[in-house]
């Protein structure tokens, strides 16, 4: 069974005193596209370091269709196809060499290497751009040439560290269509981390990394249908004595993010009538709608409105 | 064995093919020790005269084998230093998580600084006979060969120093705490015969002051010149090759060290 599956268990890792990464564990199937989502320092990079292989873990283990990661570490690396957020690609080098490059490294040599890349540079569409040098690609292109490079050596694994950063939505979207295809024609597992809701939508299930903990784990379904109802933004210049007000009269629990106040409720119009009715002039603008992935993040992992504690007392 | 070397030569033909490209690069190794050496050579041949060196070779001669050697080392740390940021982001990251055993991947780029190292230090050769120095055959040979082995202590002293650091800034602070003074104290800009007797003993215990000393040893193996008291051939090779091995590990160690 444990060939089919990324196993990740109780892995905890410290820099020094700082808990990076808190006991946590996960499953991840072939051919799905697991997405670990978190902000900035929530561990995710952390994770990724340890799972790619460039890193040992502080405790825990993981297994990677079949292989212990600390024991068989040859066995993992050649199963595994690594995208990092930092562009690794040789700028000086063309396309062609890259890939080149990257065969060598894996054993692979002469005409077997050769039709590989033909291969790889046809699929992904790059074949015409074949003997630039890659600083003269798009960053798009560029992101497209290392996807390919970690192809090339045919992965049962594919790892992605933030793969959209520094793309427009447009490449994104691109991207991730080429990502969920992949997982599909070829039973790969794919992997990432990313700080991006509409880009962790697209993937079969989500992991919410917080603080190096998972604080949650599923599709991006069941997340959402974690909150109830609809979600209310109310932008205002008072945002927290509007929110101590608000949460007096209505029964709700006013988050305030980003200066403004995210309310769940069941039915928005009703409560957004009623609330524009009881606070006419301290409201600026409302928003309402269907909650996404960012509102279960806000929701499991924002900083509690200062309310909670108010209501405590 | 094939399988072994393969990742050792495209890491090598990388250093290479990236040089060919970024051609300036020649010039900064080149272009500071060579004004060091019109500058200071001429500047001091005229008020100095190393101790335990005959007349006739002057102060621009005596440093002449000092600045080949100090090309080497400029070009095994401008070699080496990229190593410090791509490992933090970027290209050998992916070097990292694949299937290379570390050795091999030092080994590689160690290849690669020595064989750019020596495509500069020849460069230099051909400015000796300028300066009375002539080459027979088996001088050339034996110059080609000590500037081989030279050349890849140095870039595995500096790989060694690359792999443990964070940032350039550190690798700049070693090198002019370190590897500067390590060549300024190995004969190549002054003998260590008129040294006071702290500093003569220095220069013995630095390895460099053997590469040096073989350097010039195989720059004059055909001619009949002075060459003041230096360490002898046989001792001289010796440390050489030792400093070569003992670099290389430490590089591979430092690097299985600061990898998974």
């Amino acid at each position: 069974m444990s060939e089919n599956r990324i196993t990740v268990e109780n892995l905890t890792h410290n820099y020094g005193t700082r808990c990076a990464l808190d006991n946590v564990s996960f499953t991840v199937p072939r051919g799905e596209i697991f997405c670990l989502l978190g902000p900035n320092g929530s561990g995710k990079t952390t994770l990724f370091k340890i799972l790619s292989t460039l890193m040992p873990p502080t405790s825990g283990s993981v297994n990677i269709l079949g292989h212990d990661l600390s024991i068989d570490t040859k066995a993992v690396r050649k199963l595994l196809g690594v995208v990092f957020q930092h562009p690794g690609l040789d700028v000086k080098l063309t396309v062609t060499e890259n890939l080149r490059h990257h065969g060598h490294l894996y054993g692979f040599r002469g005409k077997n290497l050769n039709s590989r890349i033909s291969e790889l540079l046809e699929r992904f569409d790059i074949e015409n751009r074949s003997d630039d040098l890659v600083e003269e690609l798009s960053g798009g292109l560029q992101r497209r040439v290392e996807i390919a490079r970690a192809m090339l050596h045919s992965p049962q694994v594919l790892l992605l560290d933030e793969p959209s950063s520094g793309l427009d939505v447009g490449v994104r979207r691109q991207l991730s269509d080429y990502l969920i295809s992949l997982a599909r024609s070829e039973n790969i597992l794919v992997l990432l981390t990313t700080h991006l809701m509409d880009e962790a939508e697209l993937c079969n299930r989500v992991g919410i990394l917080d603080m190096g903990k998972l604080v949650v784990l599923g599709t991006p379904g069941e997340l959402k249908a974690q909150i109830g109802g609809d979600v209310v933004l109310i932008e205002s210049e008072n945002c927290k004595t509007l929110g101590t007000a608000i949460a007096d009269r209505f029964d709700v629990f006013p988050v305030f993010t980003e200066n403004c106040l995210r309310i769940e409720c069941e039915s928005a119009h009703e409560f957004v009538r009623d609330v524009v009715a009881a606070f006419p002039d301290d409201i600026e603008t409302v928003r309402f709608g269907k909650p996404t992935l960012e509102d279960v993040f806000i929701k499991l992992t924002g900083n509690p409105f200062v309310l909670e504690e108010d209501r405590r007392d | 064995m094939i399988s072994f070397l393969l990742p050792v030569t495209t890491i090598w033909w990388r250093e290479i093919i990236r040089f060919y490209r970024q051609r300036s690069r020649l010039f900064s190794a080149i272009a500071q020790p060579l004004v060091f050496w019109i500058l200071i050579g001429s500047g001091l041949s005229a008020s100095f005269q190393p101790s335990g060196i005959a007349e006739k070779p002057g102060y621009i001669e005596y440093f002449y084998p000092g600045t080949v050697v100090l090309v080497l080392l400029f070009t095994a740390i401008f070699a080496t230093i990229s190593v410090v940021n791509e490992r933090r982001e970027g290209f050998l990251q992916n070097v990292l998580v694949a299937p290379v055993a570390r050795w091999g991947i030092v080994l590689g780029q160690a290849l690669g600084g020595t064989t750019l190292a020596l495509l500069q230090g020849v460069l230099l050769l051909f400015l000796a006979p300028f300066i009375g120095i002539r080459f027979g055959i088996i001088s050339l040979i034996l110059t080609l060969g000590v500037m081989t082995l030279l050349a890849f202590g140095l870039t595995n002293l500096g790989l060694l120093i690359a792999w443990r650091m964070d940032s350039t800034q550190g690798f700049h602070a070693i090198m002019n705490l370190i590897l500067i003074p390590i060549w300024l104290l190995s004969g190549a800009f002054f003998p260590s015969a008129g040294a006071p007797g702290w500093l003569a003993w220095v220069m013995k215990l630095n390895p460099l002051t053997y590469g040096v000393a073989a350097f010039r040893r195989s720059l004059y193996f055909d001619t009949e010149t002075t060459i003041g008291n230096m360490p002898t051939w046989t001792l001289s090779l010796l440390i050489i090759s030792l400093f070569c091995i003992l670099t290389y590990l430490g590089a591979t160690f430092t690097a299985s060290a600061e990898t998974n």
